[in-house]
Formats: C-alpha cells, structure tokens, sequence
C-alpha cells in the first residue's frame, strides 16, 4: 500500500498510540472511538474501551453514533448507569479520557458551552459538558483531538467547559481537583502537545511530517513553548492505515475516505 | 486545602432539595399494587401541568419515550422546566413545542456525532429561558441523592471551572480529610417520563442494556410514567426479580407503545432511524419549514402509531430491527 494519509488518519493512529495495553479509556463518539478501536486492534487487545453513558468493554462492531447507542454494548462485559461510569472515574481507576471542544487555552481548558460574553443570551449555545467535565476532572490523563486554528486555540476560551489546568501551576489542584490527574496530550493536524512540568502551559512534543514551527505559531493565539528537542511525528504504518480504513471505519465516516 | 473562601455557584436552583419535603409526600403516596394501565393522552392529562419540572430518561436518541414526548407537544404544555442530562432529539422535540422555559444543562441542543439543532439553539439562544450549568455526572449523582433521601452529595466534579460557576453546586470541605468538594443538590422532579423494554400492569420494570439514570430517576421522582414496549404478567416480574430496575411504588402510569423510543434506537430491539433523524435536522434550518415538519409529522397525526405508519410503518421498523441486530 503506498503510504499516503490524510490528516484525520495521522490524528487517529497518533491518538491510538498513546494507549497502552491494559489502559482503561473513556471515548466519545467519533475521533476518539476510531483511536481506541484502532488501539485495540494493533498494539492494544486488551484495552477496555468504556462509555459514559454505562456502556463497558465492548467488543465494537462498528463505530457508535451516540455513546449510549446499543453498539457500546455489543459483547459487553457490562451495561450500567452513568453514574457508575463516573464513580469509576472518580475512584481512580479509569487512565485516559478522551474530548474535543469548541475552543482550548494554553493550560488546556476547554470550551463546549457557548461563544459570546453574556451567558443568560449567548450568541453561539454548545451542548454544554456533557460528560467532559466529569472525565476531565476524575480521570488520570485527558487526551483531546482536534484540528488546530488561531479560533479554536483561544488565548482565552469563552467559557472554561471543563477544567485542564485552570490557571496553571498548582492551581488545578488548589481547585479542588484530584492530584496527578489533569491534561495529558492534544494531537492536532500539526503537531503533537504537551505541558511544561511546572508552568503547565501546553508544549510542543513533536511535530508531523511536512509542517514546521511556522504553522505551530500561526495556528493559535497563544504561545505555545517550543522546547529545544522535540520530535517529528511517526507516520502511520501500512498496517495502521489497513486496519483504520478496512475495520476501523471502513464506511470512511470519520477518516473521509 | 488553601485557604481561599469556599465558592458558590450563581445558578438557580429550580428544585427543592429538601428530603424531609420528599419523604413527607412519599409516606402518603398510594402504594397498592394495582394495575396502572392507561393511554397516552390519558396519562399527560392526568400527570403532566404546565410549570412542572420533567426529568426523561433513556440518553437522548436512546431509549427515550418518544411518544409521551409528541403528546406534551400535541397538548401544548408550557413553561415546563427539565434536566437535560444528555437531552438530544427529546430536547429537539420539547423546543419544537416551545415546552420548557428553564433547564438544568449538562448536555443540550445537540444530537452527538450527528451534528447541532438549529431549532433547539434558537430556543437556547432566544434568552427566554434560563439556564443552570452542571455536568452529566453531577446531574446523575443529583438524581441519585435524591433516591438516597439525602439533600445532596458530595463529589469531585466541576471545580474551577465556569460549569461550577454557573451551576447551583455550592463548595464544601469535608469533615474527615478537609478535601474541597463540590455538594450537588438532590433533584426532586415533578414527573418523569421512562421508556422501558417491559413492564406489567403495576409499573415493575425490565430494562436491557444501560440503565443511564433512570433507577435513580423513577426513585427521585414524585411522579414516573412508564411507556413500555411490551406488557408482561407479574408472574414473568416475579421469576426473576433481579432484573426489575423500577419498582411498581414509583409508578403511576403503564402505558403499552411498541416502537415508542422510535426514531431513537432501543437496545436489542431496533436502531435508531438516522434518515430521519436527519430530515429532523434539516427541517430546523428554517423556522417555517419546521413549522410544516411538525404540523405534518406530530401535530395532525392522531396518535404515534400514526406517526409510525407516516415514516414507513412496520416495513421501516423491520428494517430498524434488521440494523439493529445488523443484519
């Protein structure tokens, strides 16, 4: 297979890579569902993929349209509440959570409420939390995947939706929040992130093949750190792109082909 | 913990949560098992005001009870309050009536992967209605200290953040380790409405699949109407009472509705019809347009199995049944 991919694929075997066998990850629907199947089919087999609406360890097949919709308990080992999902996050044992949003800052918060700057009349109304808040707040590591601009890295979200590192430092565990928990990586269509150790603010780790600090700079409002060392992203493998395009999400759905 | 002031959040809080209040009306409510049998109409006459706060169970496209929904907007109840714990096509129907006028938000005006209701964000955006923030967790575990009995719960959600600032969850330090928490009021809703699998003619319930909130939120409420896709003899409940997830005490209304989470999917029984679902979408892009939708589809059709027949009937839900065990 010639080893072309387009953007979203790059994300989703990025994304995929970062969990490891024996990881516990709470997805959504979409990018987030697409990295965990992929995981499990590669690196990963036993990962246990959970979805807040009660739905847990799967065996997918095919990508849910909603994450409480009958495919998040196809061979399940079990179906519960909501409730019990979160209690799990909340007790410590779930490693990863996956999100998105409308807009993220520096240290990682995110917005998925509104845009505009009154609340009781906003000029753009977002779903709201959901579950983001709940899994960002209580899970050990918070992945987001998503497509990088000056728009959607705001130097300050409208709405801070679900916490990352509040306002950096040690502030997210002044707030209340569980300790060692908090943002992990953000992939986006450039590049691969991080957080500096003790200021928190995001970080580049590695850059994907063909974009440059340039497109780092341009595409976000804030400064994003660009350590001394940083890598360039791996490619997806022939066997990668095989599994995401024939198993994964063969009906092209998220990955557009 | 610092020694910054515990916060509070500025959001309302609509609903008492007051236990005593609760037990008070639970300790004189009729518990006679005696059936419960009703119709549609019957049971939104019976058990549905303006001004009453609604809770839906199910996941929004899942398992939802579609057709008590329709009948809310056919009898043009209003100013309702609700909590939209992940509320997608049930939120899109309740704008489309204009039902509501406040809401405890952790997930509106969108259906998932499947995009944003135009219609659910004008209703949302209008600034007729108000909003308190939380999050899904807190709203489950709000639904669940009610169940308990207890004013409210404490947890580690929503913390420093605007979800906080905006919801009615005030910071409390806890008494053995000083740890910060979060405590979520209990959520006491006037009525639920619970689409289940089957039920018999007391209300005690079978759900397969995620549960969601809705043990909790059939305990939480002072009043539940069940619709179930099938009735079944309280002999077939009593062989195997483990699988009952609602008890006949907290229900009021059974009423039988095959296909009645229908366009939204019911676990091992039928998908969710994503055509549909679609054309919803579309139709909400213009405010005329959506006007003519819902004429057509809820509001001249006497009755859901109307509805039904209108989208296909039983050819489509075959199909749905096909897809769901894909076939």
């Amino acid at each position: 297979m010639e080893n072309t991919y387009n953007p979203m694929e790059l994300m989703i075997t990025v994304a995929a890579r970062t969990l490891e066998d024996g990881a516990m990850v709470v997805v959504g629907t979409g990018v987030p569902v697409a990295a965990a199947m992929l995981a499990q089919m590669t690196q990963s087999p036993n990962l246990t993929i959970m979805f807040e609406a009660g739905g847990i360890a799967p065996l997918l097949p095919t990508m849910p349209i909603s994450v409480g919709d009958s495919r998040t308990t196809h061979k399940g080992l079990k179906a519960t509440s909501m409730a019990e999902i979160m209690e799990l996050c909340q007790a410590g044992v779930v490693d990863y959570c996956f999100l998105g949003g409308a807009q993220i800052d520096k240290y990682g918060n995110l917005n998925s409420t509104l845009i505009g700057d009154d609340y009781n009349k906003p000029k753009t109304r977002f779903p709201g939390s959901g579950g983001a808040n709940d899994l960002a707040s209580l899970c050990w590591r918070t992945m987001v995947v998503t497509p990088q601009n000056p728009k959607r890295f705001a130097n300050k979200v409208d709405f801070i939706t679900t916490p990352g590192f509040l306002d950096g430092g040690t502030s997210r565990v002044e707030a209340g929040l569980p300790a060692e928990t908090g943002p992990y990586k953000v992939i986006t269509d450039i590049g691969v992130y991080g957080y500096h150790v003790d200021s928190k603010a995001m970080m580049l780790l590695s850059l994907h093949p063909g974009k440059t600090i340039d497109d780092v700079k341009a595409n976000a409002e804030f400064d994003i750190i660009i350590p001394d060392i940083y890598d360039t992203t791996q490619e997806p493998s022939d066997e990668e792109l095989k599994i995401l395009r024939e198993k994964v999400d063969p009906a092209g759905v998220i990955i557009g082909r | 913990m610092s020694n910054a002031p515990l916060k509070k959040g500025i959001g309302e809080l609509f609903m008492s949560p007051d236990a005593d209040e609760m037990r008070g009306f639970l300790r004189n409510k009729k518990k006679q098992m005696k059936s419960k049998l009703t119709s549609i109409s019957d049971a939104v006459d019976a058990y549905i005001n303006d001004n009453d706060y609604l809770a839906i169970g199910g996941f929004g496209g899942v398992r939802i009870p579609t057709a008590l929904i329709h009948e809310i907007i056919r009898k043009e109840k209003k100013n309702l309050g609700f909590a939209g714990h992940v509320s997608t096509h049930d939120c899109q129907l309740l704008s489309a009536g204009k039902s509501f006028n406040r809401c405890d938000a952790a997930y509106i005006v969108g259906l998932e992967a499947r995009g944003l209701s135009k219609n659910s964000r004008r209703m949302f955006e209008s600034g007729n209605v108000q909003v308190t923030e939380w999050s899904n967790g807190a709203l489950s575990w709000r639904f669940k200290a009610a169940a308990m009995g207890l004013p409210y719960l404490p947890s580690r959600v929503m913390l420093g953040t605007d979800t906080f600032k905006h919801s009615a969850a005030i910071e409390v330090e806890c008494p053995f380790t000083n740890q910060k928490l979060a405590a979520l009021p209990a959520l006491h809703p006037d009525v639920a409405v619970i689409h289940v699998h089957r039920a018999d003619v007391y209300g005690n319930c079978q759900i397969d699949g995620i549960l969601v909130a809705d043990d909790d939120i059939a305990k939480a409420s002072k009043r539940v109407i069940i619709t179930t896709e099938k009735i079944i003899s309280n002999e077939e409940i009593r062989r195997e009472p483990s699988k009952t997830v609602i008890p006949y005490w907290c229900v009021d209304a059974v009423i039988e509705m095959p296909f009645g989470s229908y366009p939204g999917n019911m676990p091992g029984e039928y998908f969710s019809d994503e055509e549909h679902l679609k054309d919803w979408l579309v139709a909400e892009k213009d405010e005329m347009q959506l006007e003519e939708f819902i004429g057509h589809h809820i509001l001249s059709s006497k009755d859901f199995y109307e509805y039904l027949e209108k989208n296909g009937g039983m050819n489509k839900m075959k199909q749905l049944m096909q897809a769901e065990h894909l076939y």
